[in-house]
């Protein structure tokens, strides 16, 4: 059998963020159907790692190569990268004043097809499409009509995320801690959101700081990140090693 | 170096001015100069009867009595009044167009390309009627005969001297007099042409009138004068579209809008103006001096002005409302955009004199470039307005660290039960903002188009249907040819 190719593949990834060293020297592979969790304290370089995949100009990468399905992402800007099929749903979504959530998705959503020469949809058919995607979520219809985050309450706002992204079919999706500021029952809204987008073309790349949200996502591997390198990797049951030993080994040996 | 976003902005702004073409037409000009003898030659080739001559003629020697004003925060060269051209007609077969066929093809394909099918909208039973006024002559005004059949008067200037001359004389001059302001006397003196509109007691207008202005010739100055009535519960909502050529001097434009609501009445004036804003250099484009003012004549009568300002290297220009009426309404709703070399000083004035006025200015302003971009505002109640209200919010935003944004807010509260009230933001477009957009797919350029179209929607939705539409398109908002 022929072997596919891998979703992602990281190899050496150095970058820095305003002249400060963050991630020094990360190597990993994501294949497509895989989700993978990276797990770190504050500061270990868990949200610069989503910024660089996703291209934010404010990160610089330094060293090594990103390969996304085969192709180097350096020659990919931000927009491009998201065209290709990289989501990155953000730990701390932005507001949009004036503009409403259903025009913002639906011109996100047209950009894609149009970058993958399809037709753009008509209001009819991005209206389905808001329909079926909705449920997934339990998203209210008056936030889709409100302006993109703005007055979205913490919890909202990460259900928007995951509805944007189950809009947008992206293949790789990368979860920048989620979790944070959920309570246990907008946990479980998202997670079964994320579950529901599981499937054997599409990869996930979880980050977060808390075992909590791998108990509703289950990882098929995990990874500690720490001081801008991944210390360990292994199984789902590394994460439940974590929780009971937490971080404060590996900062240690790093010391 | 510029940033991304500025980037992004560069290509929706200043892109590729699409107007800056030049019809190849012969025109009838006057040479290059300004005398009394000039603004007596212009009312002859006009065929005006003398007390507009005279009216004139007092304009034109007050006008030499007055310099140039200087408290508007833009600067440049002094204008040499003796270079330009006071008037320019395109030359014809026939000396007056009787219908469209009688047009110069070329000048209707110009209108096309401008947007303004005439021939079109003659034919479909549209929703606008349109007067489009030419370097300084009106050639084609649509739908005449179904307005007319309401007793709604839609012209030319020069057409309503003719055919009302009674109506002119009773409201010319009654709300901007000769003697208001610089620019505004220099327009009574010289004024070639421009739209007339009255609208008949209880009559609601069925549908948008519209006005197209193009400087076409060089060295030409374009000094229109609109005058507009509504009668007792009278309705209408007129537009405004401005284009000029791209041209390396710059062309001068000094109109005049006067606006007169009796009792009841209603009058909703939008404009869109994009004369050429110069290159990014400031090499070239329009200076508009403009003098727009409504009058609130009768009691709950209401006059509403919405502007998107998206040209002219320079813009001075504050549409005002005198509320005389009781209960009358006066409305301003703005959005300057300056990129560049641009500079913006515009804003409104709100004068209440009626029992239980009100007024609203929402005013927007987006800076980039180089660009300053002033509001100024007045707010005045004088000592018999009781129970004046307004309510005025001034929002900037900054795009790129080299341009500028100000606010010079004036109020003038003379009666105690007067409330007023001034909101004000200034904000920078965010790299946040932008990333967040390119992460769900939109490039930088589309980015920033949202987010300014988001910060303008309070104005962008008083606009009439088709004209937000265009205004949306004139900041960038189409996705055309900005992918691939």
């Amino acid at each position: 059998m022929e072997k596919t190719m891998a979703l992602l593949e990281i190899k050496n990834l150095h970058a820095s963020v305003a002249g400060n060293q963050i991630l020094k020297g990360i190597n990993l592979t994501i294949n497509p159907g895989e989700v993978h969790a990276i797990m770190g304290p504050n500061g270990s370089g868990k949200s610069t790692l989503s910024n660089v995949l996703a291209g934010n100009e404010a990160y610089e990468k330094t060293q090594g190569e990103i390969l996304f399905q085969g192709k180097n992402l350096d020659d990919l800007a931000a927009h491009e990268r998201a065209c290709a099929g990289i989501f990155l749903a953000f730990q701390y979504p932005v507001e949009i004043p004036g503009i409403s959530n259903m025009y913002f998705l639906k011109a996100a959503v047209n950009a894609v097809r149009e970058s993958r020469g399809e037709e753009p949809l008509d209001a009819m058919d991005f209206l389905d499409l808001v329909e079926e995607k909705k449920k997934m979520v339990q998203i209210r219809d008056d936030l889709l009509e409100r302006a993109v985050n703005s007055g979205f309450s913490g919890g909202e706002k990460k259900r928007n995320e995951i509805f944007q992204m189950a809009m947008l079919e992206p293949r790789l999706g990368i979860l920048d801690e989620t979790d944070s500021g959920l309570d246990i029952d907008a946990l479980r809204i998202v997670s079964d959101g994320v579950n529901a987008l599981r499937g054997s073309d599409r990869g996930f790349l979880v980050i977060t700081h808390y075992q909590r949200l791998l108990d509703y996502i289950v990882p098929d591997f995990v990874h500690v990140l720490v001081n801008g390198q991944i210390v360990k990797s292994g199984g789902k049951e590394l994460a439940l090693e974590l929780e009971n030993e937490g971080y404060a080994s590996w900062n240690g040996e790093q010391q | 170096m510029k940033s991304e976003t500025e980037k992004g902005f560069d290509g929706l702004a200043d892109g590729e001015y699409k107007y800056g073409f030049v019809t190849d037409i012969e025109s009838d000009s006057l040479s290059p100069g300004l005398n009394e003898g000039v603004v007596r030659e212009i009312s002859r080739r006009k065929q005006e009867p003398e007390w507009l001559t005279e009216w004139r003629v007092k304009a034109y020697r007050h006008w030499t009595t007055l310099e140039q004003p200087t408290w508007a925060k833009v600067e440049f060269p002094p204008i040499d009044y003796q270079a330009v051209s006071y008037y320019s007609a395109p030359k014809q077969k026939i000396d007056a167009p009787k219908s469209l066929d009688e047009v110069d093809p070329e000048l209707l394909e110009t209108y096309e390309k401008l947007g303004i099918p005439l021939r079109e909208q003659e034919a479909l039973a549209g929703v606008v009627a349109v007067d489009a006024v030419f370097d300084s002559v009106s050639v084609a005004t649509t739908f005449k005969g179904k307005l007319e059949e309401m007793g709604i008067v839609f012209c030319s200037f020069s057409e309503a001297v003719k055919e009302h001359p009674e109506l002119v004389k009773k409201y010319l001059g009654s709300v901007v007099p000769y003697k208001d302001n610089y620019f505004a006397t220099l327009n009574s003196a010289v004024f070639s042409d421009g739209s007339f509109c009255y609208i008949p007691k209880g009559v609601r207008c069925p549908m948008e009138l519209s006005t197209y202005f193009r400087i076409n010739a060089a060295n030409t100055g374009q000094f229109e004068r609109t005058l507009l009535i509504a009668d007792e519960g009278a309705t209408v909502s007129y537009l405004e579209g401005c284009t000029a050529p791209q041209r390396d001097e710059n062309q001068l434009h000094a109109a005049v809008v006067e606006l007169i609501a009796h009792k009841d009445a209603q009058i909703k004036y939008s404009t869109v103006q994009n004369w050429y804003p110069g290159d990014k250099d400031g090499k070239g484009g329009i200076y508009n001096f403009v003098t727009k003012r409504g009058h609130c004549r009768g009691d709950h009568s209401k006059i509403s002005w919405t502007q998107v300002e998206t040209g002219s290297a320079i813009t001075w220009k504050y549409p005002s409302c005198i509320l005389k009426g009781d209960h009358s309404v006066g409305e301003f709703y703005s959005v300057a955009v300056t990129n560049n070399l641009q500079q913006a000083d515009t804003g409104t004035k709100m004068i209440h004199i009626g029992k239980n006025t009100s007024s609203t200015i929402i005013s927007k302003g987006i800076s980039a470039g180089r660009a300053q971009n002033s509001y100024r505002g007045m707010v005045k109640v004088v000592e018999g307005a009781e129970n004046a209200r307004n309510f005025s919010q001034c929002d900037s935003m900054l795009i790129g660290d080299r341009c500028g944004a100000h606010t010079f807010p004036y109020i003038d509260i003379n009666n105690p039960t007067a409330q007023v009230e001034h909101e004000a933001t200034t904000t920078k477009i965010g790299e946040e903002q932008i990333f967040y957009c390119n992460q769900r797919g939109l490039d930088t350029e589309e980015a920033v188009n949202l987010i300014v179209n988001g910060f303008c929607k309070e104005v962008f939705k008083e606009l009439p249907m088709e004209f937000a539409v265009e205004a949306q398109k004139l900041l960038g908002i189409s996705l055309e040819g900005s992918v691939g």
